[in-house]
């Protein structure tokens, strides 16, 4: 199931920015441990963000984002109290997906 | 004896259940991942990426804009930020000249979007960071270098 995502959505002049930090490993397949054994590929693949519902951003991703990634976007209208969910699949079929409110 | 039965009865289906389950779930993923581009992904040099994208041709333009700091100290976590000011922009991807595989992340900009999208990359080593933006079905980059520092030792 992973691990919870911290989700902020305000917005302002009518648009909504949305700043989410997601808590996953992002393993390259690349990095070694302590006994010199390649660490396995394991990283989030692929992202989705809707706003009430409504699909408004996808993304794909490789090894090369950052460990607990970072992601802010602008999505054109929203208001304060709609709905804001992301979900994330990573490279094991794991799936998390989280909710806020525009503020 | 009836109870015991029952009991039977449960536990086979219970187990018809969770196979289904396990069934299920090995699917699932799958279906679920399919739109993942790999090939794009794989890419270990520019032109193959750009041509697994359909980005041949990509023209560089003031109209990108890469905002990320001239130098990084940590390479493990880059901030970098991608605006076009494109009509029409469809999708706005990250790539890594000199990273194993440079593809490093892929936006669907959507009609409901800004496209202005923010994010935090690794960089093995001092490199080009490429913007790369599709709009009306044709490409344009922005390019800036991004000096990697390891362990203060200076860039």
């Amino acid at each position: 199931m992973g691990h919870p995502m911290k989700i902020r959505a305000s917005s302002k002049d009518g648009v909504t920015e949305i700043k989410v930090l997601m808590n996953h490993e992002m393993e390259t397949g690349f990095r070694k441990d302590s006994s010199g054994n390649v660490v396995p590929a394991w990283f989030i693949r692929e992202v989705t963000a809707k706003l009430n519902d409504k699909i408004v951003m996808t993304a794909q991703w490789g090894p090369s984002v950052s460990k607990n990634p970072y992601l802010a976007f602008k999505v054109k209208g929203g208001k304060a109290g709609d709905k804001v969910s992301v979900s994330w699949v990573d490279s094991q079929g794991d799936t998390r997906t989280d909710e806020a409110t525009v503020t | 004896m009836k109870n015991a039965h029952t009991r039977r009865q449960i536990l086979r289906n219970g187990g018809l259940l969770g196979l289904l389950a396990t069934i299920g779930s090995a699917i699932a993923p799958r279906l679920a991942l399919a739109e993942w581009n790999k090939p794009a992904f794989d890419g270990k040099t520019l032109p193959e990426t750009y041509k697994v994208l359909g980005a041949d041709g990509a023209k560089e333009s003031s109209d990108v804009q890469l905002i990320a700091s001239d130098i990084a100290e940590n390479g493990a976590v880059v901030p970098v930020q991608a605006v076009s000011k494109i009509p029409n922009t469809t999708q706005i991807s990250f790539l890594v000249e000199k990273n194993p595989n440079m593809l490093a992340a892929l936006f669907d900009i959507t009609p409901d979007m800004v496209p202005d999208v923010t994010t935090r990359i690794k960089m093995g080593q001092t490199s080009n960071v490429i913007v790369l933006v599709k709009a009306d079905g044709k490409f344009y980059t922005a390019t800036k270098e991004i000096k990697v520092t390891l362990g203060g030792c200076g860039g």
